[in-house]
């Protein structure tokens, strides 16, 4: 049955050659049929898992070799495929989550005439994500890292005709390629240090490597993962790549892809955990990331764009809860399934929103929504709830539990690192309530669209609201789920370990003061927003408020640290290639071209000519033979 | 005076039958007797059964000699046995077993493509061939048109290929200096004859046929000088004995005490000799007939004087070069270190400038002789190998080469003019990709069958001590690659100019040989180990 395994991917990726590659005939069924295979990949996922349930816990993790795939002298790769206790996880995310949004993407893309198309992109990205996670090496897990990318690059710039969306999707995959040099890298170091990329392998052989050679390849993950995930200093992507049609934002750039990296970090904990430099870089890259998207999250006014802080800040949170080693992996991981739920929950509602105000982002225009699209409202209100950390709900267990590893890290680290996380719980909560409060609260703010008609906002039809219910329960009752009788953290311990720590403050300490720090967001929230009235027209602001309307000035950064340089380095390598290596090119082809007309003329087409050179050849040849041996 | 004295004597002296043996000889046997076949034929045959009569009879006769070659193969000829036949003027071993099948298969391949009917436009229903209706018709004079209207056909064509594919199968065979001097006229003159014939431009194609008698009997008797010389020497015309007598081993004969071991005559006619056969492979300063020949001459007979006569002229040097002078080879390697030099960079150079697409492909086939020197100059086995798998390559690619020319048409028969093809790539995506993939091999881009013959023969000549030679290889390689790469450049980069010519889609002939090249040229690029391990079993020379 293992069988089976294979065939996860194999249904989108046979999704996704049959929408891409069928051409017109499947335009009015298409989307069916990239909703079935997501569906009869859940249904696979579904069956796997309840196997892996009946199987005793040391034989949970299976193997499965498709076939060999390179094979040169010592560099062996396989085709192969690795389902354990931590790959389950995610391919249940994946796949269901997944179904959820091509099911919701039936409606919201039911206008779009490329829609066959886009759901062979949505097949290809399932196909490519399970990959990723499935993978038994990491050569293989880069294969599908390449192909999360191209899908998301295809799906952030899917309405290519917008400049924006366009400029998004390359601007995805440029900042993305960066964090893929880290990967490819880090591959070709274990390579040669350990001799193979398979996970088993390489993690057997990392103990008796060296702990730089060791912190190198830690560094790097970290490099990918940044990339993947939007982490800083890689981050500035995931804004912009809020141009793709909205269920692409909940899918790939909330839900799943954006949380590779922390696969690839908890996947890799062998190596982490002997690498305490490399994991301290990790620590210090969520507690930065948690603060930075928070931020940028409380200024944007554009729903999506607040949204995508907000997933920048959350898997802040699941980096950290990563880099703090064996007491942290099992909740990053918590915190990423329940994540899962409440972010693409939101970033559907947020869709519906959109849907039905004839496609306005920005907040400051919505208002008073809240009776006009009662279930939105309802099911993104939950979705709020949950990632606030409301206690019972689903972002409230994931989250503590990371908040009390932070400070059970112990020393001066452990404070600065539980603070950071207080902190960002408090943020979240203000930048949530904002996006509540401005969007179902309140006056309408409502504006004419380019035809000077007000919209007329109204419930999405069932195959959008239905996906959207389901999450918003996912997001009520996952996270208590996975507590009773600390299911998932027995769950996952096997691969990757977990230990408890030794907290300075004792755990319900910790509840009270987050949830202090989350009642104080909120409250703030509400004397800014909830109390008076919403300006149309965003007001000047503080210097920290435009900095963080433009994304903390990281374009800014980004041109004056790398393209300016960048563009000098070129320009000058242009010059030197046209002002030198040209010039001797040039004058080498001209000499040649010259000499060639010049001896051309002895090919002058009259036989005694040739019969005459010939007779000097010959004449040549013998007195050179004889005089070869005179000398 | 003995013989005369025999003679008046009028006793019938007994001359010792010689002893044939007929099996191993069958190869060229099978092909000769089939030319004569086709000669009867071609007597005999009404006109309209002509055509498919002879190509039949031709492929078949070719089948069977291949055959033949298959089976003393398998006998072990290619590497583990030898022979000397024919009272050892004829020799049977890897080299010339391994050159027989390539000129076969090349003749096959040129065969096919002398078949192709389907290019030119039909004159009053009648398919036309790509040879003119009459050879002895004034060209453009009332005479052609009649006979072109009549529906002749030269259909000799084919009979006088298959005796030069005789004379080609002998040539590097021949174990002594009178049979391959045989062997060399034999294939010759129905080349010259051949060059004559084609439908379009047929003064031009006459005017070829002429230099190339002209100059090709001129080199002949370099050759025959050369062999004079050399037996003035020796005292004998097998190349085994010559070899003998430089070594100091044979026994001297006294009519010749005052000649032999006299080096002057020894080193020129070495020289001569090989000037003869230079001729024949188009090397500098012996190549000017080359471009004019291969331009005029109809391009399927091109096509076969570039692959085949060059297969049979490579294996007569290194015959010669291999078994009658291996004692010698400080004397003859500077002189022809020269030579590759030159021919290297003259054929790469000159062509930078060439206009015509089958000028191009001539000077491309000098520039290739000259890659192919460096192997023989390498003087050791791998040499041979390298050599033997290059003309492989060389000899297919070729054929395709020549034969996608043919399809390039406008009213007036071929387009070679460069010019003419400019944009190419847009009107006949497929067949500028095959022509690409052509002259990449030329080029010697990784992956094509080029890349392997010329990274074996410059392995070679490396292992062989001529590293200097690799380099100027190198160097010309490169300056190559640059005509060859503008003709892609010129296919897929410009834009096709308002009238230019059209692709005429060929008939099977044709394609068949194209699709057989394209096969050969990735084949030979991505697998080429068992084509090399054969060439490498059957580097060993008989004496």
């Amino acid at each position: 049955m293992n069988s089976l395994i294979p065939l996860l991917i194999a249904a989108p990726l046979a999704g996704a050659a049959l929408l891409l590659l069928g051409g017109r005939r499947l335009d009015r069924s298409g989307h069916w049929i990239g909703v079935l295979a997501a569906a009869v990949s859940f249904a696979f996922g579904l069956v796997l898992f309840f196997q892996m349930l009946g199987r005793p816990v040391s034989q949970r993790a299976v193997d499965v070799k498709l076939f060999s795939w390179i094979s040169v002298g010592g560099f062996q790769a396989n085709a192969a495929f690795q389902l354990d206790q931590l790959s389950i996880v995610f391919v249940l995310l994946i796949t269901g989550v997944g179904s959820l949004i091509h099911v919701y993407s039936v409606g919201y893309m039911a206008h779009d005439e490329r829609r066959r198309r886009f759901f062979g992109y949505l097949n290809l990205f399932l196909a490519a994500m399970l990959l990723l996670v499935l993978a038994d090496n990491y050569l293989l897990l880069y294969v599908g890292w390449e192909g999360v990318g191209l899908a998301s690059y295809l799906l952030i710039g899917f309405w290519q005709h917008k400049v924006s969306a366009a400029t998004a999707a390359k601007k995805a995959f440029i900042v993305n390629r960066v964090g893929d040099v880290g990967l490819s890298i880090a591959i070709m170091l274990m390579f040669t240090q350990f001799g193979s990329f398979t996970f088993s392998q390489v993690f057997a052989a990392a103990p008796q490597e060296s702990r730089g050679g060791l912190t190198a390849i830690g560094l790097l993950l970290l490099l990918a993962a940044c990339g993947k995930s939007a982490q800083v200093p890689l981050q500035s992507w995931l804004g912009d790549a809020m141009e793709g049609p909205t269920p692409v934002s909940a899918l790939i750039h909330a839900a799943t892809m954006v949380t590779a990296g922390v696969y690839l970090i908890t996947r890799s904990n062998a190596i982490f955990d002997l690498a305490p430099d490399a994991r301290l870089a990790v620590v210090c890259v969520g507690a930065v990331t948690l603060l930075y998207g928070a931020i940028v999250g409380c200024a944007k006014d554009d729903i999506k764009k607040a949204l995508a802080g907000s997933t920048m800040s959350q898997i802040g949170y699941m980096v950290l809860a990563a880099g703090l080693g064996p007491i942290g992996y099992v909740f990053a991981i918590m915190h990423l399934v329940t994540h899962g739920f409440f972010k693409a929950g939101l970033f559907l509602g947020a869709g519906s929103v959109m849907h039905g105000m004839n496609d306005e982002v920005n907040m400051r225009y919505y208002g008073g929504l809240r009776k006009h699209l009662p279930i939105t409202f309802a099911t993104f209100g939950l979705g709020y709830l949950a990632i606030i950390g409301f206690p019972g709900l689903s972002g409230y267990f994931s989250k503590d539990r990371i908040i009390e590893a932070a400070f059970a890290e112990g020393g001066t680290e452990g404070w600065i690192l539980g603070l950071t996380a207080l902190v960002g719980a408090a943020v979240t909560a203000f930048y949530m309530t904002r996006i509540m409060l401005m969007t179902f609260f309140g006056e309408r703010r409502w504006q004419p669209d380019g035809k000077g008609e007000l919209p007329h906002p109204h419930e999405a039809p069932r195959v959008m609201t239905l996906p959207m219910i389901v999450l918003a329960v996912g997001s009520v009752l996952a996270g208590g789920l996975f507590t009773i009788n600390d299911a998932f953290v027995n769950w996952l311990t096997p691969v990757t370990g977990h230990s408890e720590g030794n907290s300075p403050l004792s755990s319900g300490t910790v509840t009270l003061i987050t949830i202090v720090c989350m009642v104080a967001g909120i409250g703030v929230s509400y004397l800014v927003y909830g109390r008076s009235a919403v300006p149309v027209n965003p007001p000047v602001g503080s210097a920290l408020t435009r900095a963080a309307r433009r994304d903390l000035l990281q374009d800014d950064i980004n041109h004056a640290l790398l393209v300016r340089p960048g563009s000098a380095l070129t320009a000058a390598l242009v010059y030197f290639d046209v002002k030198g290596l040209d010039g001797v090119v040039n004058g080498v082809s001209a000499t040649i071209g010259g000499l060639s007309s010049r001896v051309r003329r002895v090919q002058n087409g009259y036989v005694r000519s040739y019969a005459l050179s010939m007779f000097g050849g010959t004449l040549v040849l013998v007195a050179t033979t004889l005089l070869m041996r005179s000398v | 005076m003995s013989l005369m004295t025999l003679a008046a004597s009028g006793n019938t002296p007994s001359i010792p039958a010689p002893q044939i043996e007929y099996g191993q000889l069958s190869p060229m046997l099978i092909v000769f007797g089939t030319a004569v076949v086709g000669i009867l034929l071609e007597a005999f045959l009404p006109r309209r059964l002509r055509h498919p009569a002879q190509v039949g009879v031709a492929l078949l006769g070719l089948a069977g000699a291949f055959a033949a070659v298959l089976v003393l193969a398998i006998q072990g000829y290619g590497g583990t046995r030898s022979g000397l036949l024919a009272m050892g003027s004829v020799a049977l071993d890897g080299p010339a077993l391994f050159l027989q099948g390539v000129i076969i298969l090349a003749s096959v391949l040129a065969v096919l493509s002398y078949a192709e009917r389907g290019l030119d436009p039909r004159i009053d229903g009648v398919p036309q061939d790509p040879f003119t209706a009459q050879a002895a018709a004034t060209p453009g004079g009332e005479q052609e048109q009649l006979a072109t209207r009549a529906g002749f056909a030269t259909t000799e064509v084919y009979p006088l290929t298959l005796f030069a594919v005789g004379g080609m199968l002998l040539f590097p065979a021949a174990n002594d200096l009178l049979t391959m001097f045989v062997a060399l006229e034999v294939f010759s003159l129905p080349l010259y004859l051949l060059c004559a014939l084609a439908r379009r431009r047929r003064l031009l194609s006459q005017e070829a046929a002429v230099k190339y008698f002209l100059l090709g009997s001129f080199s002949s008797a370099f050759f025959l000088f050369g062999s004079a010389l050399l037996y003035g020497y020796s005292g004998s015309f097998r190349l085994p004995e010559i070899a003998d007598a430089i070594s100091g081993t044979a026994p001297i004969t006294p009519a010749l005490a005052n000649t032999t071991q006299n080096d002057a005559l020894l080193l020129i006619g070495l020289a001569m000799l090989a000037v003869g056969l230079l001729f024949k492979v188009a090397a500098v300063p012996f190549h000017a007939w080359t471009p004019d020949v291969y331009q005029g001459a109809p391009t399927p007979v091109t096509g076969f004087m570039a692959a085949a006569t060059k297969v049979a002229a490579f294996g007569a040097l290194l015959r010669v070069f291999y078994v009658a002078f291996p004692g010698v080879r400080w004397d003859w390697r500077p002189v022809m270190w020269g030579v590759a030099i030159l021919t290297m960079v003259a054929g790469a150079v000159l062509a930078v400038t060439q206009q015509d697409v089958k000028r191009l492909l001539a000077y491309s086939s000098i520039a290739h002789a000259g890659f192919l020197l460096t192997g023989v100059i390498a003087t050791n086995r791998q040499g041979i190998a390298a050599v033997l798998f290059y003309l492989l390559a060389y000899a297919l690619v070729t054929l395709g080469a020549f034969a996608a020319v043919t399809l390039v048409r406008d009213s007036r028969g071929e387009a070679t003019h460069l010019s003419s093809w400019a944009g190419l790539g847009r009107r006949s995506p497929l067949l500028a990709a095959v022509f690409a993939l052509f002259l990449l091999s030329f080029a010697g881009i990784p992956l094509t069958a080029g890349f392997t013959g010329k990274f074996a023969v410059f392995q070679a000549a490396a292992a062989g001590g001529a590293i200097p030679l690799v380099i100027v290889g190198v160097l010309s390689s490169a300056v190559a690659a640059f005509f060859y790469i503008r003709v892609i450049v010129l296919m897929f980069f410009s834009d096709p100019q308002p009238n230019g010519p059209a692709v005429v889609i060929p008939s099977t002939a044709t394609a068949t040989v194209i699709s057989v090249a394209v096969a050969a040229t990735l084949v030979l690029g991505l697998a080429p180990q068992y084509f090399l391990d054969l060439a490498s079993k059957a580097s060993m020379f008989v004496r």
